[in-house]
């Protein structure tokens, strides 16, 4: 199982802000979770077919889409920060 | 080394001076306060909601400080973010950086506040006249990061 967290303009898209997930056999990175999620109808496929940018993390750090993922991990989306 | 998330505004001259009146040998202290414009793209703002991600904003803020640390004599630092709602004039973020001397403070300020607006998970959401839009990141924030990896 994997925890996903979405933030921003992504939780208010997609009416989610957490999920806990069995990790497809499939899903091994970032990249093929995002192909996983963009499957799952217009929103998603809105989101996460690439022509987004859509930031990453996994366990609080911030990756790039060849991170692996594993059982256990907490992973976040959400759009490009704008604090400050 | 101190870092703050919090809804609660900041005292500027309180912390500026608890941090410069806690080491003789700090020669230095450089502050950067933001605070919310009352526009923003052309548009009149009349309110913004800062939303954040806790458990990751705190370790990438204390992460920030430590970078700077390692690339600058900085003897003591603090990040305090405010999150939630905020009306113009309101403060956002205090930067503080004390050294003994001043260039180490004011480049290690500034360090610290282009990564924490590129790295650091906060996300702006403005209302205007319009409606409600969330705040686009600026390709500006990314090149001002930049210089500090050459």
């Amino acid at each position: 199982m994997i925890t996903v967290l979405y933030f921003a303009r992504l939780k208010e898209s997609l009416n989610y802000s957490t999920e806990e997930m069995e990790l497809p056999e499939s899903v091994q990175t970032i990249a093929q979770l995002k192909t996983h999620l963009a499957k799952r109808g217009e929103a998603w496929a809105n989101l996460f077919n690439g022509k987004q940018t859509i930031r990453a993390a996994i366990n609080h750090a911030l990756v790039e889409n060849d991170a692996a993922i594993k059982n256990g991990d907490e992973v976040a989306f959400f759009p490009p920060v704008t604090g400050g | 080394m101190v870092v703050r998330v919090q809804t609660e505004d900041f005292d500027v001259g309180a912390e500026v001076n608890a941090m410069r009146l806690s080491e003789s040998n700090i020669g230095a202290v450089v502050s950067f306060v933001g605070q919310v414009r009352d526009f923003n793209d052309g548009d009149h703002v009349g309110l913004m909601t800062l939303e954040h991600y806790p458990g990751m904003t705190e370790k990438s803020l204390a992460g920030i400080i430590e970078q700077a640390q390692a690339r600058w004599s900085v003897l003591d630092a603090l990040i305090i973010h405010r999150v939630g709602e905020l009306k113009p004039l309101d403060q956002i973020v205090l930067v503080l950086v004390a050294s003994a001397h001043r260039k180490d403070a004011f480049s290690a300020c500034e360090f610290m506040m282009d990564y924490l607006k590129t790295e650091a998970p906060f996300w702006k959401k403005e209302q205007t006249p319009t409606g409600e839009r969330w705040v686009e990141a600026k390709d500006s924030d990314n090149q001002s990061k930049s210089r500090w990896q050459q």
